[in-house]
């Protein structure tokens, strides 16, 4: 997905909030400084999601954000950048446009990866069929509590990275990343042959020089870009654009 | 484990583990002599079991056909077939060393069972409720306060029982260490719908026996009420294997089908996967869950357990549905023909056992799970009467 050695900052925002029509400047924003742009496919249930992001998944239905918007905006995205783009959605949606159909569409409209928060590697045959035979990369998700074992199954499934995540508890800003992330990243170092990128909870650049300096190869900042969006609706692209030069420093923690 | 190709684990990776460790543990517990005693006992002497089969003969009479039995799971201490399961969880939360339960509840029949457990067995108990729900339930927000259990008002999404559930999967997933999740039904990632259900089949289980007792046969028909669904996968499952009952489960038709006001996943739903399993659920094209109506609490639910789903695709369980007005008529009628005022939940079951016992002949026999008294109904049927 993405060949240089460098790290990554990948950025999430919710696709529909507050409106579709306002997604493609916030990506677009994003994407300056970013590697990676994470999508959140809104959805009614977001069981793994805090405050800010569910949030921001009723913002996106209540603006009648529906699937294809979510695939036509990726498609005007496309019109201006070669970014990577990963879809992040919980099960549903995908399993009742039929799995396959859902990752053929995805693809056609220009998303690389996709992440399905509910999705374990268990239940993911039908998934894994799909995404293979339409070149789409799959991200599972790596968590504290994962044993060795699983995690060296996940980081098999996996194309593009692993995602970590940080601590025990749904995504959302935190102070300060647990002491278990950092116990996690030694782990996935050793067994992952994928890079390993972490989320959940890391919401400032000294966060991301943190994670960094442990030896992640990525971080995703989700809830903190998601608040920016909330508070300056239509005004949060300059902002945006702002924060993520910020967060970008701290890929090269040696700089700071 | 799946029923078919219902159930499942559809879970963030970090419930995997947890997931694991309840799934190894109920299996040893639920072969261990001493664990079985344990929750006998307690459902012997604190819970008031065997609950009856009662031969409704005036109910029988009006409807004119087949022999109509209730079994009492409304004389259970909390009044409804809820506890069976809290007491059984909560005993194996406390064999798994853990200090803590949370529960989801909709109109607060199973936090106020899991309350009663959590007090019980000395273990520290919240309860998630969509604060829509608190503000309609204020009767059982107190009883559980006053069993010394915390409710906690969920605000996200549509406010109601399935957004609780999605709370309560939220806490688990940063609380699993020291925390049990009790959840109140035949749904949620396995092993909750098997677990849920043997904890629920004593009452199929006693059925059989008191009515070869009684009748000196097994029933020609069994009739639960289906919201989650586990009142009717515990009357039904020490059946599936007998071909000769037929199994009728009856789902909240709320205001008619037709008018998209109802909770009935199994007669209007499409498959679909929420809160760990692959199961029907009420939602749209793109697969947003919807909110459901009914006027019984209980059954105001967007999906169902998986294992109901599955008898639906073998056709071994038949799924209807019966609106808020035929089960109100039920209430009233119930109460005045028998003495018994069901929960409006078991009414649903009711009216509709009275429609199949009408075209059945007189020496057939029905069996319908009254799953729960109506006491906590009167505030809503009052309203809907006019009376306050």
């Amino acid at each position: 997905m993405n060949d240089s050695n460098s790290k990554w900052l990948i950025t999430f925002i919710t696709a529909g909030d507050p409106s579709p029509s306002l997604t493609l400047d916030y990506m677009l924003a994003l994407e300056k400084n970013s590697d990676i742009i994470e999508l959140g496919l809104p959805f009614s249930d977001p069981m793994a999601d805090g405050p800010t992001i569910q949030k921001a998944n009723v913002r996106a239905l209540k603006a009648g954000t529906k699937v294809k918007d979510v695939f036509s905006i990726v498609k005007s995205f496309r019109e201006y950048s070669e970014k990577p783009v990963v879809l992040m959605t919980y099960y549903n949606p995908v399993y009742v446009r039929g799995v396959e159909n859902f990752v053929k569409e995805a693809k056609e409209s220009g998303i690389n990866g996709m992440i399905v928060v509910d999705l374990p590697v268990e239940e993911s045959s039908d998934y894994l069929r799909a995404c293979e035979k339409h070149g789409m990369d799959t991200i599972f998700l790596a968590a504290p509590n994962t044993p060795d074992d699983r995690l060296r199954v996940i980081d098999e499934v996996s194309s593009a990275f692993v995602y970590l995540v940080s601590l025990y508890g749904t995504t959302g800003a935190r102070d300060r990343i647990p002491e278990t992330a950092f116990q996690l990243i030694r782990r996935a170092k050793k067994i992952c042959r994928n890079p390993v990128c972490v989320g959940f909870g890391v919401s400032k650049e000294e966060h991301v020089a943190e994670l960094i300096k442990a030896g992640a190869d990525g971080v995703v900042v989700g809830s903190a870009i998601v608040k920016i969006v909330e508070e300056y609706g239509r005004d949060a692209s300059d902002k945006l654009e702002e924060f993520t030069a910020k967060l970008r420093k701290g890929l090269s923690p040696h700089l700071l | 484990m799946k029923f078919g190709e219902f159930g499942g684990q559809f879970v963030p990776e970090v419930l995997m583990p947890p997931l694991k460790e309840l799934e190894r543990e109920y299996e040893r517990l639920k072969k261990d002599e001493k664990f079985l005693k344990e929750l006998d006992y307690y459902l012997r002497v604190y819970a008031g079991r065997p609950t009856p089969l009662y031969f409704a003969e005036n109910l029988t009479k009006y409807a004119g056909g087949a022999k109509i039995y209730l079994k009492r799971e409304d004389l259970l201490h909390s009044g409804a077939h809820k506890i069976n399961n809290t007491l059984g969880q909560a005993l194996l939360a406390k064999h798994m060393g853990k200090s803590r339960l949370i529960a989801e509840t909709g109109a607060g029949q199973h936090g106020v069972a899991t309350a009663i457990a959590g007090a019980l067995f000395g273990l520290k108990t919240e309860v998630y409720m969509g604060s829509e729900d608190v503000e309609r339930q204020k009767p059982n927000v107190f009883r559980m306060k006053l069993l010394g259990a915390k409710v906690i008002p969920v605000e996200s999404g549509s406010r109601t029982l399935k957004d609780a559930i999605n709370e309560a999967l939220r806490d688990w997933v940063a609380s699993f260490e020291y925390t049990h999740y009790l959840i109140g039904s035949v749904v949620g990632p396995h092993p909750y719908p098997v677990m849920v259900r043997d904890f629920q089949s004593v009452i199929g289980r006693e059925t059989k026996k008191q009515m070869l007792e009684l009748e000196g046969r097994i029933p020609d028909c069994i009739v639960a009420c289906v919201g989650g669904g586990s009142n009717a996968m515990g009357i039904f499952y020490p059946f599936i294997k007998d071909k000769s009952v037929k199994l009728i489960g009856v789902e909240a038709a709320g205001e008619g089908i037709e008018s998209g006001k109802h909770s009935a996943s199994l007669c209007a739903g499409k498959k679909g996967v929420l809160h760990g399993m692959l199961s029907y659920f009420l939602q749209n094209e793109d697969g947003q869950i919807l909110t459901t109506h009914s006027v019984a609490a209980g059954l105001d639910y967007p999906g169902v357990g998986p294992e109901h789903a599955w008898l639906k695709e073998i056709k071994r369980a038949e799924y209807v549905s019966v609106t808020d007005e035929e089960a109100l008529k039920a209430f009233s009628l119930l109460s005045r023909l028998e003495g018994i005022i069901p929960a409006l939940e078991s009414a649903h079951a009711i009216a509709y056992a009275i429609k199949i016992a009408k075209e059945m002949s007189k020496d057939e026999v029905v069996v319908v799970n009254l799953s729960g008294r109506g006491d906590k109904d009167l505030e809503i049927v009052m309203k809907i009467e006019g009376v306050i």
